[in-house]
C-alpha cells in the first residue's frame, strides 16, 4: 500500500487524537450520555478492528469471506469456556490460548476454503460460518442458543499486581482504542512487508503472481489465518466488554455486517473499513434514536453510498485528498 | 563457442488434450542456450497451449519437460518460474495499480528464498531493489520508474511486462506474442528490445509478425494443428515449400 | 425405521427440495445471466407470502390471492432492476452485494411497518385440507402433495420454456456466456429486466404456496435466501439442472437431518455443501 496523502494522514491522526481524548471531554460535551457513548465507542472500536481484519482478506487478498464472524465468535467463546465460573481468568493465559485456538481454526477453514474462488469462496466461508453458528446454537455445550456469561472479567496482573482493571469502563475504552491503533499499525507494517506485497498483488491478479514464482495458495492461507486471528482478538475483547457471548456473534448476519463495513468504508484502504465501522454503527445508533423503523433509513443510506461512492468512503477520501495534495504540490 | 550446443529446455512427446480435442500433439522441442527460437503457426495451432505447458500453467496430458536435464513435468507455474523459466503473457498482465518499479520489484522479490517475511518493509531489500532497477533499465523503462503502470501507454505496459519477466532473473524467456496489438512505432521499439535480449538469454518467442520473427529468431518452428510441421534454422524454413504452402503463403501477409 | 415413515420423510424432502428449486432457479439465473449476486431474492419469497396473506383478508380464495400477488411481485422486481440494479452491472460483485443488502434491510423494515412483527398462518384451502391415510397412525396431507405437483409442473414448464422457446434460447446463451447475449443482438435491457422479474415471481410464488404449511413471519426471507445460495452453489452457479439436483439434495439432507440428528439438523445442510465443494470446487454442474 502506498503512503496516504499527507493532508489525509493529518485528518486521520486528528480523528484518532479526538477519539483518544473522548473520555476526557465526553463528560463535558455529552453530560447525559457520556457513559453510554463511551461504552458504545468501545464496542465500535472493537468492530473496527474486526472490519480491518476482514479488509485484509476482502480488500487486500481478494478473499471475500462471508464467514468471518465465526472467528470473532470463537474468540468470545474461548474466553467464556476458559474462564472459571466465579473467579477471574489470567489474561496472560487465556489471551494467547484464545489466539492460538482461533488461528488453528482459521488455518483449517482457510485450508479447505481456499481451493475455491469467487462466489464459491463466499459460499464456502458462509457454510463454515453457519456450521460454527449451529455448533454453538444447537449443542448444549456453552449454553446453547442462550449463550454463555463471563461472570468475572479476566485479571491483568504482573507479578501478582493488577495493572489493568478490565471492569473499569474507561480502562476498557483505552484497551479498545489501543487495539484499534495497534492493529492498524500492525497491518500497515504487514502490508509493506514482502509478504504483504505478495498478498496485495494476489488481490489484483493471482495468476500473474503465480507466474512470477509465488505460490498464491500459501500466501492466501497465511493471510486468512492472520485475518481470522485478529477477528478472534476482537471477539475476545467484545466478550470481555459485554460479559456475554451468544451464537449470534458467529452468524452470517454478523459476517455480513462486517462485510458491509468494509465495502462501505472502502476495500483495501484499511483505514476505510475502520471508518466504515464507525459510520455503520453511529448511523444505526442515530437512526434507532430517531425512529422505530431505523432499518429503512439504514438501508437507504447503504444504497445511496453504493450508488454515489463506488470506492466507498475511504476511496472517496483518498480521491479528494490526493487531488488536493497535487494542487498543494503545484501539479 | 565450441562443442555441442547446450540444450536448456526440452520437451519429449509433450501432449495436451482438452476433452477430445488435442491441442498439442507429441511435441518434441529442444531449446538451445542463448538461441532465439520462434514458434509460428496459424491461430489455434496450439502455440499458446504449448507455452502454458512449458511454463507449468497447464499440466500436460502426456510426455515430459526437461529443464537443464532435470524433470520438471507437472511442476506448478510458480516452481517453473523460480527455476529460471520466465514468461510474458499474450494479454497485458501487469499490476495496473502498482508503479513500474513496484511491478518489477515484486517480480524480483520472487528471488528471495522466501517472501514469508512480515516486518521489514519490502522496499528495504537492497538486492531486490537493484535487480528491479536493472530490469527496468533493460526493458527501457528506467525513466518511467514511478509511473503507475495502468496510466502508461499500451506499448509501455507491454515493455513493463517483459521487464517483470527479466526481474525474475530467468535463464529462459518465453514470450507469448509480445508484439500483439502494437502500433508500428511501438513494434519497432519492441523488436529492438527483443534483439537485445536475444544476445543474453535463451528466447522462446511466439509471434505472428513475420518480419519481426525473421529479424530476431535463429531457429524457427512451424506448428499446425498441434503438431510440429517443420523446424530448423530460419533461412531454411523460410524457403521450405511445405511451410510456404501451409502457412507462409499468401495468408502470411495478413498478419 | 418404518418403511412408511421413511417414505413420508422422502416425500417431505422432495417437496421441500422442489420448493427450494423454484426459489433457487431464479437466483441462479440472475447470477448466471446478469452476473448479479442478489441478496434480496429471499425478500421476494417473503413478499409473496405476505401479499397473499394480506390479499386473503379481502378475497377468500387462496388461488385468487396468489394470482393477484404475482403481478405485484413482478412489478416490484422489475422496478428494482430498472431503477437500482441496472446501475451496477459494470461494477464489482461486492457493490451489488452491498446494494442488495441495503434492499434486504428496507424490505424487512417495510414488512414490519406494514404487517408487524407477528407470525401468521394461512389456512390450507378447502378441498385440500385432508390427509391420505397410510397406516393406522401415519397419514400424509394432500396439500403437500398438491404443492409438490405444482412445483414439479412449474419445473417442467420451465424446462420446456428454456429448451424450446426463443426466450429460453437467450437464457441458455446468457447463462453459458454472458457476453454472447449482447453479441446475438438481443435486447439486453429487456432480457435482464424480464429475468429479474421472472425470478422475483418464482420466489414470490414459492413463498405464497408454501405459506399454508410454513408460517409467515419476519426474517423468513433471510433464511430461505441462505439455503438457496447453498443450493445454487452446490449445483454450480448458473446451472438450472444443478439447481434442481442441488435443491433435491438439500431438501432430503435437511429433512433427514432433522429426523436422524435433530440437534444438528441445520449443520447437515452446510456439511453437505462443504463436502460437495471440497470435492468439486465449482459445484456439481458448473
Amino acid at each position: 500500500m502506498s503512503r496516504l496523502p499527507r493532508s489525509l494522514a493529518v485528518v486521520l491522526t486528528l480523528s484518532v487524537v479526538l477519539l483518544a481524548l473522548y473520555p476526557v471531554f465526553g463528560q463535558v460535551v455529552f453530560p447525559n450520555k457520556h457513559a453510554f457513548l463511551m461504552q458504545k465507542l468501545t464496542g465500535i472500536m472493537i468492530m473496527a478492528v474486526m472490519a480491518m481484519s476482514l479488509d485484509l482478506l476482502v480488500g487486500v487478498a481478494g478473499l471475500v469471506s462471508l464467514g468471518h464472524a465465526a472467528f470473532f465468535g470463537l474468540g468470545g467463546y474461548m474466553l467464556a469456556m476458559l474462564s472459571p465460573e466465579y473467579a477471574a481468568a489470567n489474561l496472560w493465559l487465556v489471551l494467547p490460548a484464545t489466539l492460538i485456538a482461533v488461528a488453528f481454526a482459521a488455518a483449517i477453514v482457510g485450508y479447505l476454503s481456499i481451493r475455491t474462488s469467487g462466489i464459491y469462496f463466499i459460499m464456502v466461508t458462509l457454510a463454515f460460518g453457519q456450521m460454527g453458528f449451529y455448533f454453538f446454537n444447537d449443542s448444549k455445550f456453552a449454553g446453547g442458543s442462550d449463550g454463555a456469561y463471563i461472570m468475572v472479567k479476566p485479571a491483568v496482573e504482573i507479578l501478582g499486581v493488577s495493572v489493568l482493571n478490565l471492569g473499569d469502563k474507561r480502562t476498557l475504552y483505552y484497551v479498545g482504542f489501543g487495539t484499534l491503533v495497534g492493529v492498524y499499525l500492525l497491518l500497515r507494517v504487514l502490508l509493506a512487508s514482502p509478504f504483504g506485497r505478495v498478498v496485495s498483488a494476489i488481490g489484483v491478479n493471482e495468476n500473474r503472481v503465480r507466474g512470477l514464482g509465488f505460490d498464491p495458495v500459501v500466501y492466501k492461507l497465511v493471510a486468512f489465518t492472520i485475518g481470522g486471528t485478529i477477528a478472534g482478538l476482537a471477539g475476545f475483547l467484545a466478550a470481555i466488554q459485554y460479559g456475554f457471548v451468544n451464537p449470534a456473534t458467529l452468524s452470517w448476519h454478523h459476517s455480513g455486517e462486517a462485510l458491509v463495513m468494509v465495502i462501505l468504508g472502502g476495500m483495501g484502504t484499511l483505514f476505510g473499513p475502520a471508518i466504515g465501522a464507525f459510520v455503520f454503527e453511529l448511523a444505526r445508533m442515530g437512526f434507532e434514536a430517531m425512529t422505530d423503523h431505523w432499518l429503512l433509513p439504514m438501508g437507504a443510506m447503504i444504497i445511496a453510498i453504493v450508488l454515489v461512492l463506488p470506492k466507498g468512503i475511504g476511496g472517496f477520501l483518498l480521491q479528494v485528498f490526493s487531488a488536493r495534495s497535487k494542487v498543494e504540490d503545484g501539479q | 563457442m565450441t562443442g555441442e550446443p547446450k540444450v536448456v529446455l526440452e520437451t519429449r512427446g509433450l501432449t495436451k488434450s482438452f476433452g477430445g480435442l488435442v491441442a498439442v500433439n507429441s511435441a518434441n522441442y529442444r531449446f538451445v542456450e542463448r538461441q532465439a527460437h520462434a514458434i509460428i503457426g496459424p491461430n489455434g495451432a496450439g502455440k499458446s497451449t504449448f507455452v502454458n505447458l512449458l511454463t507449468g500453467h497447464f499440466p500436460p496430458t502426456g510426455g515430459e519437460i526437461l529443464f537443464k536435464g532435470q524433470q520438471i513435468t507437472g511442476f506448478p507455474a510458480h516452481k517453473v518460474s523460480r527455476l529460471g523459466v520466465g514468461r510474458s503473457y499474450q494479454k497485458t498482465n501487469v499490476f495496473p495499480v502498482f508503479s513500474c518499479f513496484e511491478n518489477c520489484r515484486l517480480a524480483a522479490q520472487a528471488q528471495l528464498p522466501s517472501s514469508m517475511r512480515f516486518l521489514r518493509p519490502a522496499g528495504r531489500y537492497k538486492e531486490v531493489n537493484e535487480q528491479a532497477d536493472r530490469a527496468l533499465a533493460l526493458c527501457g523503462l528506467g525513466s518511467r520508474r514511478d509511473r503507475v503502470a495502468g496510466t502508461m501507454s499500451y506499448g509501455e505496459q507491454r515493455q513493463l511486462e517483459i521487464g517483470m519477466v527479466l526481474a525474475t532473473n530467468p535463464e529462459v524467456l518465453v514470450l507469448d506474442e509480445p508484439l500483439a496489438g502494437m502500433g508500428k512505432e511501438e513494434s519497432e521499439k519492441m523488436v529492438g528490445l527483443l534483439k537485445d535480449l536475444a544476445r543474453h538469454f535463451t528466447l522462446i518467442l511466439i509471434e505472428h509478425d513475420m518480419d519481426a520473427v525473421f529479424s530476431i529468431a535463429e531457429v524457427l518452428t512451424v506448428m499446425v494443428n498441434g503438431t510440429v510441421l517443420e523446424s530448423g534454422p530460419v533461412e531454411i524454413i523460410r524457403a521450405s515449400k511445405a511451410v510456404q504452402d501451409a502457412y507462409l503463403g499468401d495468408g502470411a501477409e495478413a498478419y | 425405521m418404518d418403511i412408511w415413515f421413511f417414505l413420508i420423510q422422502v416425500m417431505n424432502g422432495v417437496q421441500y427440495g422442489l420448493l427450494l428449486f423454484l426459489v433457487a432457479s431464479g437466483l441462479t439465473l440472475i447470477f448466471g445471466i446478469m452476473g448479479i449476486i442478489n441478496l434480496a431474492h429471499g425478500s421476494f419469497y417473503m413478499l409473496g407470502a405476505y401479499l397473499t396473506f394480506w390479499l386473503l383478508q379481502t378475497v377468500d380464495s387462496l388461488f385468487l390471492a396468489i394470482l393477484l400477488a404475482l403481478p405485484i411481485s413482478a412489478a416490484v422486481g422489475y422496478l428494482i432492476e430498472a431503477l437500482l440494479v441496472r446501475v451496477l452491472y459494470r461494477r464489482d460483485h461486492l457493490d451489488q452485494v452491498l446494494l442488495t443488502y441495503g434492499l434486504i434491510l428496507i424490505f424487512n423494515e417495510a414488512q414490519r411497518m406494514l404487517w408487524g412483527g407477528d407470525v401468521h398462518g394461512i389456512k390450507v384451502p378447502g378441498g385440500l385440507d385432508w390427509s391420505i391415510r397410510l397406516t393406522e397412525t401415519l397419514s400424509y396431507p394432500v396439500y403437500r402433495i398438491a404443492l409438490s405437483a405444482v412445483c414439479a409442473a412449474l419445473a417442467g414448464g420451465m424446462y420446456l420454456v428454456i429448451q424450446r422457446t426463443r426466450f429460453g434460447m437467450w437464457i441458455r446463451a446468457g447463462a453459458s456466456n454472458r457476453d454472447m447475449v449482447a453479441a446475438l443482438g438481443i435486447n439486453v435491457k429487456l432480457l435482464f429486466g424480464a429475468v429479474f422479474a421472472v425470478g422475483a415471481v418464482l420466489a414470490a410464488l414459492s413463498g405464497a404456496i408454501a405459506a399454508p404449511i410454513n408460517s409467515i413471519g419476519p426474517g423468513m426471507g433471510d433464511s430461505i435466501l441462505i439455503i438457496c445460495f447453498v443450493v445454487v452453489v452446490i449445483g454450480g452457479v448458473g446451472s438450472i439442472k444443478g439447481a434442481f439436483l442441488g435443491a433435491l439434495l438439500i431438501g432430503l439432507a435437511d429433512t433427514f437431518g432433522k429426523v436422524l440428528a435433530p440437534d444438528f439438523a441445520s449443520f447437515s445442510v452446510y456439511g453437505v455443501m462443504a463436502v460437495v465443494l471440497l470435492v468439486k470446487p465449482r459445484g456439481l454442474f458448473a
